[in-house]
């Protein structure tokens, strides 16, 4: 192409100089945020199939939950207070982040950790009061599926956000690290916002339907 | 919006030296490892990119032996040439393989190495997750042949319909390898798509707005989508045949709430918008052959857009018409004739822009071009057979029979193989720096046209005669001996253009002759660099003028500076316009990844076996992926290099750059 073999090598040539460009930003600007989004929405479709399938399952027989209790609702209703509760300090270590406030991400991170680490705890305590076994019947096997779905994404991020707090404290923490602090935030919530349609779908599914 | 930081617009001199200078340095930063454990590290697009593709291609060659095998069982009938059991494995892994390791993942693989290079960066977003999912979907391959070799390969066709699937109706392990492969390949096919969609979005070169951008950016990116939505149906269907196979839960037993038509709607949500998946990269691709060998943009570039986006919404809306003979309420199966009927309609629009840009251009017939033409006249047959199918009454007379194989084989043979192929022929020389023999390759081309017909056609005439689907053999006197015989000749046509493309790959990789940059004269940006092209894709990130890059490129076209050569620096830009946003890092390659694969692979076969496997897969998982994120040395030097820039004011620009202002 004579063209592109013109453009090769002029003398002068007029150019668009990136270095004043920033080297760190947050949110949908940045890479970070397009790879946990993306993986958010993966996941979202995922828990959309799951309760899905809970409704097309209750379809099929004339009795819900079939022949089994209700699950106990005192264990799930505290985690989901809990959860609510800890997006305090995940929006504070977000902010804190996004002002690349090492003290402040440590500090929120941390109590960001805590409550997450009771919300496993407790929820550890939510499958005994689900009333039943994953192979009692097809009921049995959407709940548990429900449950332990989201409990996966409730772990892995607790264990996800304690590296990071090893990191916060550890270093190196070059600014870019602080991006991964604001993100991890965004995926708190991402979480916490689907517990409150898989709290309701698991609880109170069984009593209303 | 309003706290963009723009760069800086002006002329600068910049010798030959320079550019030698720049080139030696992004070369050196930009290094593809080397020796075995560089080999395992390697987080290039195209090296990754190459590896997939060629995986994919042996994966093809392997469910095309055993598609030979299938047609010389049936060549003639009562034959014993493959017992009913083997003949089962054999169409299963077939048809899995296909799907699931060729067409889904060679799509993938062609976005992997052209994408990046189209919209002009350095490398894909995400490289390391790249790697990543090239390893895993490796190892799922793998696991399926490995099956096929210890006579426990899955059994139960590619769509595996409980409850012959289940627990019951299949015992032993078989139905659990399908399961798990369709873990490994989502689990790859997802990472691709995220990164794909990253990529895309956030560093298309400076000026390529959104509606600059090459079809075939756009294909893959609606496919990108398609995977993203489509593929979690089919994780969370495969999930739970493996849970109720292994630790009794009941989704797909009838006697226990559970519901066998579950999975076929789970199955189908995701399984067509797969055949989607796997036909929309190759209209973009059919779109790039006919740009460059009529030598003017694709006519109707909006119509042709707005086709591929339709396509993808409406392909989720289609999947009943794979359970019309389920016994589905009459009122659900009209809405989805109609839908069924509908995506003819951006298929149409995109056939209707080809003819024109053909019939205004000055069309080449090479052989890319005449495989996107063939691609054209059997994908059209393939279409009206599925407009036929869409009708119900037409569906129940011919469902399950050979009519069907005939369908699908056209429209994905047609539709996405014929494309690839020719898609091949195409950017073969921008991959190796060789062009591939044309006068062998249109020899090629007619070879596979013929054959294609030839076994395909008469499968055609086979259902309407009643002939179903997976059967193993068929007596004497049914009346299908001649179309079978005629079929099975047709299929070594097949095996003797498939020979003669893969000798032509093999030969001009050595002996071809040297392609140079463009040899095509194509209007896209991977043209505008050596072939093939350097680790770091573009000397300087170009500016995008117009919608075919190159050739509305001007003769005094900025290109972009102020990129560090001494890191894996890279330009991101605006969603919507491409506007210079910031710049960021990408990784060094790193042995993480594979070792992560490798981790995930034994757990995802672990787990066939037992639950246990979940806990045991826990710690070593951990540890890879704390591994792959924990700080390198790269980590500790930006953060001393930014205490350093914090120390001094105003920050200069790139202080071996000389520049002169107009």
């Amino acid at each position: 192409m004579t063209s592109a073999e013109a453009a090769r090598a002029p003398e002068t040539r007029r150019v668009l100089d990136v270095t004043v460009l920033p080297r760190t930003v947050f949110g949908h600007q940045g890479l970070i945020w397009w790879g946990t989004t993306g993986f958010m929405v993966i996941e979202g479709s995922m828990f959309v199939m799951v309760i899905i399938v809970y409704f097309y399952l209750r379809l099929q027989v004339s009795e819900w939950p079939p022949s089994l209790p209700n699950p106990g609702l005192l264990y799930g209703t505290a985690n989901l207070l809990l959860v609510f509760v800890s997006l305090i300090p995940a929006v504070i270590a977000k902010k804190k982040a996004e002002a690349f406030d090492l003290a402040g991400v440590r500090l929120w991170l941390g109590i960001l950790v805590a409550f997450g680490v009771v919300s496993v705890v407790l929820r550890a305590f939510e499958y005994t009061a689900l009333n039943c076994r994953w192979d009692d019947n097809a009921y049995g096997s959407i709940v548990w599926v429900l449950l332990s779905l989201h409990t996966t994404h409730v772990a892995t991020d607790v264990a996800d956000s304690a590296v990071l707090l090893t990191l916060a404290f550890t270093g190196p923490n070059s600014k870019k690290r602080f991006v991964d602090y604001s993100e991890n935030s965004l995926y708190w919530y991402f979480i916490v916002s689907w517990w409150v349609p898989i709290y309701l779908t698991i609880y109170f599914m069984p009593r209303w339907l | 919006m309003t706290d963009f930081v723009h760069p800086v617009e002006r002329r600068q001199t910049m010798t030959l030296a320079d550019d030698d200078r720049l080139h030696r340095e992004l070369a050196d930063t930009w290094y593809v490892p080397r020796g075995i454990i560089g080999w395992f590290s390697v987080a290039d697009h195209k090296t990754i990119g190459k590896r997939y593709i060629t995986t994919a291609f042996c994966f093809f060659i392997f469910a095309g032996i055993l598609a030979v095998l299938m047609r010389i069982q049936l060549a003639v009938p009562n034959n014993h040439f493959l017992g009913p059991d083997l003949y089962n494995q054999i169409f299963t892994v077939h048809g899995s393989t296909m799907m699931f390791l060729f067409a889904v993942p060679v799509m993938e693989a062609m976005g992997i190495y052209l994408v990046p290079l189209m919209v002009g960066t350095r490398n894909i977003a995400f490289p390391r997750l790249n790697a990543f999912s090239y390893y895993v979907y490796l190892f799922g391959g793998i696991m399926l042949v490995v099956t096929m070799f210890l006579n426990t390969a899955p059994d139960v066709g590619w769509f595996s319909y409980v409850p012959l699937a289940g627990p019951d109706y299949t015992p032993g392990k078989r139905a659990d390898f399908w399961a798990q492969l369709i873990t490994f390949t989502e689990v790859a096919g997802l990472a691709v798509a995220v990164e794909l969609v990253a990529t895309i979005f956030k560093s298309r070169a400076p000026g390529m707005s959104l509606n600059r951008m090459p079809l075939f950016v756009w294909a893959l990116l609606v496919t990108a989508f398609m995977v993203i939505f489509a593929l979690p149906a089919v994780v969370t269907d495969s999930g739970f045949l493996l849970l109720d196979r292994l630790v009794g839960t009941h989704f797909y037993n009838p006697a226990e709430g559970g519901d066998a038509l579950l999975w076929q709607h789970l199955f189908w949500f995701f399984g067509h918008p797969e055949v989607y998946i796997i036909f929309v990269p190759a209209l973009g691709m059919v779109s790039s052959i006919i740009a460059a060998f009529t030598s003017r943009p694709i006519f109707g570039y909006t119509a042709m857009v707005i086709s591929l986006v339709a396509t993808g919404f409406i392909g989720f809306g289609l999947w009943v018409h794979h359970m019309f003979a389920t016994g589905l309420p009459a009122l659900g199966l009209e809405y989805f004739t109609a839908a069924s009927i509908v995506i003819a309609l951006p298929s149409g629009i995109q056939i209707f822009c080809w003819i024109a840009s053909l019939w205004r251009g000055r069309p080449r017939f090479h052989t890319p071009l005449l495989f996107a033409i063939g691609f054209i006249v059997i994908f059209v047959l393939g279409g009206l057979s599925g407009v036929t199918l869409a009708s119900v009454p037409f569906d129940l007379q011919v469902h399950d029979s050979y009519y069907v194989v005939a369908h699908f084989h056209y429209v994905l043979l047609g539709g996405a193989v014929f494309p690839l192929i020719g898609g091949i022929y195409f950017w073969y020389p921008k991959i190796t720096g060789r062009m591939m023999d044309d006068g062998l390759g249109k020899f090629t081309f007619w070879t596979l046209f013929v054959g294609f017909n030839v076994t395909f056609f008469p499968m055609h005439i086979l259902g309407f005669e009643g002939m179903r689907r997976r059967v193993y053999t068929y007596p004497d006197n049914m009346g299908w001996n001649t179309w079978n015989l005629v079929s099975s000749l047709g299929a070594l046509l097949l095996i003797v253009g498939g020979a003669l493309f893969v000798y032509n790959v093999v030969r001009s990789y050595r002996w071809g002759v040297a392609a140079g940059d463009n040899p095509w004269g194509a209007d896209t940006l991977e043209w505008s660099v050596s072939s093939p092209p350097p680790v770091y894709n573009f000397l300087y990130v170009p500016v995008v003028e117009g919608r075919s890059a190159l050739w509305d490129r001007t003769p005094d076209a900025p290109v972009v500076t102020g990129l560090r050569s001494d890191v894996r620096e890279v330009l991101l830009t605006d969603v919507m316009d491409a506007e210079p946003i910031t710049v960021t890092e990408y990784p060094e390659p790193s042995l993480w990844p594979f070792s992560c694969a490798v981790v995930t692979s034994a757990f995802f076969v672990a787990s066939i076996f037992t639950p246990w496997s979940v806990p045991a897969a826990v710690i070593p998982l951990a540890i890879t992926l704390i591994g792959w994120f924990w700080p390198k040395k790269r980590d500790r030097e930006r953060m001393n290099e930014e205490q350093a820039e914090e120390g001094r004011t105003p920050s200069p620009p790139l202080a071996t750059m000389r520049e002169v202002r107009t």
